[in-house]
């Protein structure tokens, strides 16, 4: 008997695969037929620039994500404490605020500090990225079970001893995957950036820029190579935390 | 050695009531209870995870209830031995060691020692996550004695093993201990492992410690009807005595002592005496009693009878009964001497 319950299952659920798929192959088969212009672009200084910038704050928001979200993961997995839910809850709200808002919000606050430089691309970036790394790291300690430490305590070791020799190797998977879902969540960050810090210039921003002024054939190659680079760094940061746990 | 006083402790659902208990050096004290007595939250307040609500503890005469647990001295094997799922079965036993700052020719002598003797040695270099339960369990033990703490803390450690296993580890466990030589308390709800590998036993149960002696002598005199009733003593019967009877629901039972007023007795099955024909012995104890039910226990049968209104059990051997031919509702005779019996005040 023919299993049509699967089969109904792969035809529907295929879409979302194929509707992902198709406009990431059709842009890059279209500039492998059209490889003049991708040379061209590399040749741009402001488009080399803009790539530039885009992986540097994207990588300087991972960091940071790192050094404040993962002691913030581990309250949140280890320790009760009054208002827990508001502290969780404030982490996970940057999902469902629009992110014209948050460029609006962030320039209400800082304003001048924040306008036009690359603290202003880094903290569009981190507010709307961070909870990614928290949550991630989170989610890893709540794995570690207690027992575990305890027997690390009692095997000599003090509590910060335990947090760097036996917590942190054993959430580090997590934590990294979730560093990396902030990467990439940074490096695909346009709506605050464009309000916040239109200087200086990242390639996603540039995109826009060309095709504004130019048009989608002069915005295509730029769009590609964004495309190139996001996946072989994203790769790239997958097998190292891969390999690292 | 080891000194519990007045141990209490309310965490989530469990609590500690004023446990007291002692351990001696190099002895093997096994805590006995049913499950949610306590018994880890016990072990965990001993190794200094928990801090206790009241009461002392002492180690060596020195009180350690506020030092935290990396300067106890105390090893712990929680129940699924806690390995570092990140490091080889090596890091693991070395972890200890690295702490207190040893040579690394020094750790990997000790590490290599102790997994010798713990028949560990070729799985040093592997992961702890691709070895068997055993193995694991052995990796525990091998990291935890490694330090050489003053005693060793062990929660259920065969309970996720299976039977075979079990058994195995249980007689190199007694290997172990003349080896290396350590004082062990040891948590289990068995009865097997308490007899095997124990010492001293505390019955620990709803938080609190109901019985401490000697392995034999707490089974066979428990002190008290829950202790009685955990062991599975059966036979608790209650009574009104006046001097050295008992008057049971109209029939008169001879105690080993004077006794006055309503009391509780317990007659162990095993020294309850069956035959077909009225016994000659100098037992006082002998009565009538009907077969209503037979039960078989492997080599052992158990024989519920009744006494009147009183229901006793007792055990006979396959081969007796087999050979007495006994059946349900037979009638048979029984005795048992008073001094066999146990009085609870």
């Amino acid at each position: 008997m023919r299993d049509y319950f699967s089969i109904f299952l792969a035809l529907v659920g295929s879409f979302l695969f194929l509707y992902i798929l198709l406009p990431i192959t059709l842009i890059l088969s279209f500039q492998i037929l059209d490889l003049g212009s991708i040379i061209k672009a590399l040749k741009d200084e402001r488009v080399l620039n803009s790539l530039i910038n885009s992986v540097t704050t994207a990588t300087a928001t991972m960091l940071l994500s790192l050094i404040f979200g993962v002691p913030l993961g581990y309250l949140l997995a280890r320790k009760n404490f009054f208002g827990k839910n508001f502290v969780q809850s404030v982490v996970d709200l940057p999902i469902v605020i629009p992110h014209s808002v948050v460029g609006i919000m962030l320039l209400f606050t800082y304003s001048e500090a924040i306008l036009d430089n690359y603290l202003g691309i880094i903290s569009a970036m981190l507010f709307v990225s961070a909870s990614f790394t928290v949550n991630s790291a989170r989610e890893g300690f709540i794995a570690v079970e207690e027992k575990v430490e305890f027997v690390a305590r009692t095997l000599g070791a003090t509590k910060s001893k335990v947090f760097f020799t036996i917590t942190l190797p054993l959430a580090m998977h997590s934590i990294l995957t979730g560093a990396i879902m902030t990467w990439a969540r940074a490096i695909s960050e346009v709506g605050a950036i464009l309000i916040v810090a239109y200087y200086p210039k990242t390639a996603q921003v540039l995109v826009m820029d060309y095709f504004n002024n130019y048009g989608l054939s002069t915005a295509r190659p730029i769009a590609v190579l964004l495309i190139l680079m996001s996946f072989t760094l994203f790769l790239i940061l997958r097998r190292v935390a891969s390999v690292k746990s | 050695m080891l000194r519990v006083e007045n141990l209490s402790k309310n965490w989530k659902e469990f609590r500690l009531k004023e446990v007291s208990f002692k351990v001696g050096s190099g002895e093997y004290f096994i805590i006995l209870g049913p499950s949610g007595a306590g018994k880890t939250l016990l072990l965990e307040t001993i190794a200094g995870i928990f801090k206790p609500d009241l009461g002392r503890i002492f180690l060596e005469g020195r009180d350690i209830t506020n030092e935290p647990p990396e300067r106890r001295g105390i090893a712990y094997i929680p129940q699924n031995y806690g390995l570092f799922m990140h490091m080889t079965a090596y890091e693991n036993i070395a972890f200890g060691l690295k702490l207190r700052k040893f040579q690394r020719e020094k750790i990997r002598e000790e590490v290599e020692k102790i997994a010798g003797i713990l028949e560990i040695s070729d799985l040093l270099g592997r992961n702890v996550k691709k070895l068997s339960g055993g193995e694991q369990q052995r990796v525990a033990i091998a990291r935890a004695l490694a330090v050489k703490p003053k005693i060793l803390l062990l929660d259920e450690p065969f309970s996720n093993l299976d039977p075979n296993l079990k058994g195995r580890l249980m007689r190199e466990m007694k290997n172990w201990r003349k080896e290396l030589e350590f004082t062990a308390i040891h948590v289990t709800h068995s009865f097997e492992e308490s007899i095997v590998l124990g010492d001293r036993v505390g019955i620990l149960i709803n938080g609190e410690m109901k019985q401490v002696g000697e392995i034999r002598e707490v089974f066979s005199k428990p002190e008290n009807e829950d202790v009685a009733k955990f062991l599975g003593h059966e036979n608790i019967l209650e009574g009104v005595a006046d001097g050295r009877s008992l008057n049971i629901n109209g029939i008169r039972i001879e105690l080993p002592q004077k006794a006055c007023g309503k009391i509780r007795i317990v007659i162990p099955p095993e020294s309850i005496l069956i035959s077909k024909n009225p016994l000659v012995t100098s037992a006082r104890n002998n009565f009538r009693a009907i077969i209503h039910g037979i039960e078989e226990l492997g080599a052992i049968i158990k024989l519920k009878l009744s006494i009147g209104e009183n229901l006793l059990s007792a055990y006979l051997t396959k081969a007796s009964f087999v050979d007495m031919n006994l059946s349900e509702g037979e009638e048979v005779f029984i005795s048992f001497k008073a001094t066999s019996i146990h009085i609870f005040e």
